[in-house]
């Protein structure tokens, strides 16, 4: 349980940092994405409590505002990839036959593809080319949100097939089944319980792996925008300073470990929760 | 054996296929093609010139038509040219794939080596499974890119005692070596945590085998017990991630190539999607799947090898 908790405290710290974020820019006086030139690259002081970036931002508001962004695509990317991956997965129990394999094939397509690369293929695709608003730091998260869901239901949806076929083999269920229980009833009743516990860890774990992902399409230009503040893009600015000024990439990185590592606790605590001795 | 290899690769070869039409298509919709690139670097291109061009390199076609034109020139061994280094694709692979087989190769061994190392004494000795724990929580949560910056701040600009990153001027393995220091060392503190967990993991597991028991009362000392009969067994669900990095291997580690400045599949990949260069960047899409996928396949076979339960069971 401690796991479970350290995990949970972790990420209320960071969720409650992330919604603080405009009062703690307001009390500072500071606005995150407004450059002040005769500031930059100041060391920690009253006015800046981590001092500021290369364009003089103050970098403690710019962490706050890219929490939002971080733990936003986080969340939403997991809810999606598992949405999409439960779906994908009970249908392929379900029905089996030609759906089944369809589907498996098609994920186990996307498991041999090199997640990075495509990654970048797919975010740096024109959204106006697709009929889609371009720019914007709402449509960016939400461009990024679709990425990552495209490649992350593989996962939920090869474990709640497995799930599924599992539950829907045993006698009590065909039982049901012959009694002439409802598919729908079927699903709620019986296959929905068995499914709760492996869906919220890979659930979890889904969150970690996306906001690894989001700072990594940032670091690497093709997230979210400056300049609108996220860890990825905040730690592509400090590279091409570490000579000048080493410490401006100290945060960001700090920022992104803890909170993919509470998610992980958080899925690595549900699982043992789950474990029976 | 063979019924299953006969089995697999038209499977194999399916997916294949069906990747290289669809990756076709993605990069299709990518904007601007390599006629309105020509034309932005070249203000006296009027439309008619446009035109003409596009029909010449047969842009003017569906995208599915060329796609087939692609996919039957790759059937005759013809990859195309890459439209960066106007040079054929497959030229312009090697130095990038030798790149990324030494780099990611001495990664993963290093991580592979340690990983296991790491996972058995976590199963072997209670008081360091805790430590092992937190080494793996670590190495999966530390962005790579971050790691990276950090070990450069210390090594290369604190310390000052190696190169920040790129390729030696000079050559000499022990130049070479020097450069790669660094970013082995990165990749391999990121791949180490997935050799730990589920070296514990296949440990524990097996170590409380029945068989295990027998080996102690026979007097069988305990390093024996664990190289000679835990290991084996417990090998099992590693070579899953062994056969996953082996795709690694061809599709090289953009992140690390990118903060290091090293020549690699990972950047050539990127490099060749976005500069809208597809005879490139599907020839490199193509042998990262194929690679994978075969791997997968090997690894599987190697399973059944090792545990013929796992033949019977199908």
């Amino acid at each position: 349980m401690t796991r479970l908790r350290l995990g949970l405290a972790i990420l209320l710290l960071l969720t409650t940092a992330a919604i603080a974020a405009p009062w703690v820019a307001a009390w500072l006086g500071v606005d995150p994405d407004v450059p002040d030139l005769l500031a930059r690259q100041s060391g920690p002081s009253a006015a800046h409590p981590l001092g500021t970036d290369e364009l003089g931002r103050d970098i403690l508001a710019r962490l706050l505002f890219g929490a939002r962004v971080s733990l936003a695509v986080g969340l939403a990317a997991a809810l999606a990839s598992t949405a999409i991956g439960l779906a994908a997965g009970l249908l392929a129990a379900w029905r089996g036959g030609w759906v089944d394999a369809l589907l498996m094939r098609l994920a186990d397509g996307l498991l041999a593809l090199p997640a990075l690369p495509l990654l970048v293929l797919l975010a740096a695709m024109d959204p106006a080319a697709l009929g889609l608003p371009r720019g914007g730091a709402l449509t960016d998260v939400l461009r990024i949100v679709l990425i990552l869901a495209i490649f992350g239901w593989v996962g939920v949806a090869r474990l709640s097939r497995a799930a599924a076929i599992s539950v829907l083999a045993r006698d009590h269920v065909r039982a049901a089944r012959a009694l002439g229980v409802s598919e729908a009833r079927l699903l709620r009743r019986h296959v929905a319980p068995a499914l709760a516990a492996p869906l919220t860890v890979a659930g979890s774990l889904a969150v970690a792996g996306a906001i690894l992902a989001e700072s990594t399409l940032s670091f690497l230009g093709l997230g979210i925008q400056p300049p609108a503040s996220s860890w990825g893009n905040m730690l592509a600015n400090a590279q091409d300073l570490v000579f000048s000024a080493p410490m401006a990439a100290l945060w960001p990185g700090l920022a992104i470990a803890a909170a993919v590592a509470g998610a992980m606790l958080v899925a690595d605590g549900l699982r043992r929760g789950q474990e029976t001795p | 054996m063979w019924r299953m290899i006969a089995w697999r690769l038209p499977q194999i070869a399916a997916t294949i296929v069906i990747l290289s039409l669809a990756a076709y298509l993605a990069i299709g919709a990518m904007p601007g093609d390599p006629i309105s690139l020509a034309m932005m670097a070249d203000p006296r291109l009027g439309a008619a010139d446009i035109e003409r061009m596009r029909a010449l390199h047969g842009l003017d076609q569906p995208l599915l038509a060329r796609w087939w034109a692609w996919a039957s020139g790759v059937l005759r061994g013809e990859f195309g040219y890459s439209r960066l280094f106007a040079r054929p694709a497959a030229e312009i692979l090697w130095p990038a794939l030798r790149g990324s087989l030494v780099l990611l190769g001495a990664a993963l061994a290093l991580a592979a080596t340690l990983g296991i190392a790491a996972g058995m004494l976590a199963a072997l000795r209670p008081s360091w499974r805790a430590p092992v724990d937190a080494l793996a929580l670590a190495s999966q949560a530390l962005p790579a890119f971050w790691l990276g910056i950090l070990l450069i701040i210390l090594f290369a600009v604190t310390l000052g005692w190696l190169p920040a990153g790129g390729t030696p001027d000079a050559p000499g393995m022990l130049e070479a070596g020097r450069f790669l220091v660094l970013p082995v060392a990165t990749l391999a503190i990121a791949h180490l945590a997935a050799y730990a967990r589920h070296t514990a993991a296949a440990m524990a597991e097996v170590l409380r085998a029945p068989w295990i028991t027998a080996a102690r009362a026979r007097g069988a000392p305990e390093s024996r017990i664990a190289l000679n009969h835990a290991l084996p067994n417990a090998a099992v669900p590693l070579l899953s991630i062994l056969a996953l990095d082996a795709g690694a291997l061809v599709s090289g580690a953009l992140i690390t190539e990118t903060v290091f400045a090293r020549p690699g599949m990972g950047k050539l990949l990127t490099d060749a999607v976005l500069g809208n260069d597809h005879n490139l960047a599907l020839l490199a899409l193509l042998l990262v799947a194929a690679t994978t996928l075969l791997a997968t396949l090997a690894a599987d076979l190697a399973q059944r090898a090792l545990d013929p339960r796992l033949a019977q069971g199908r």
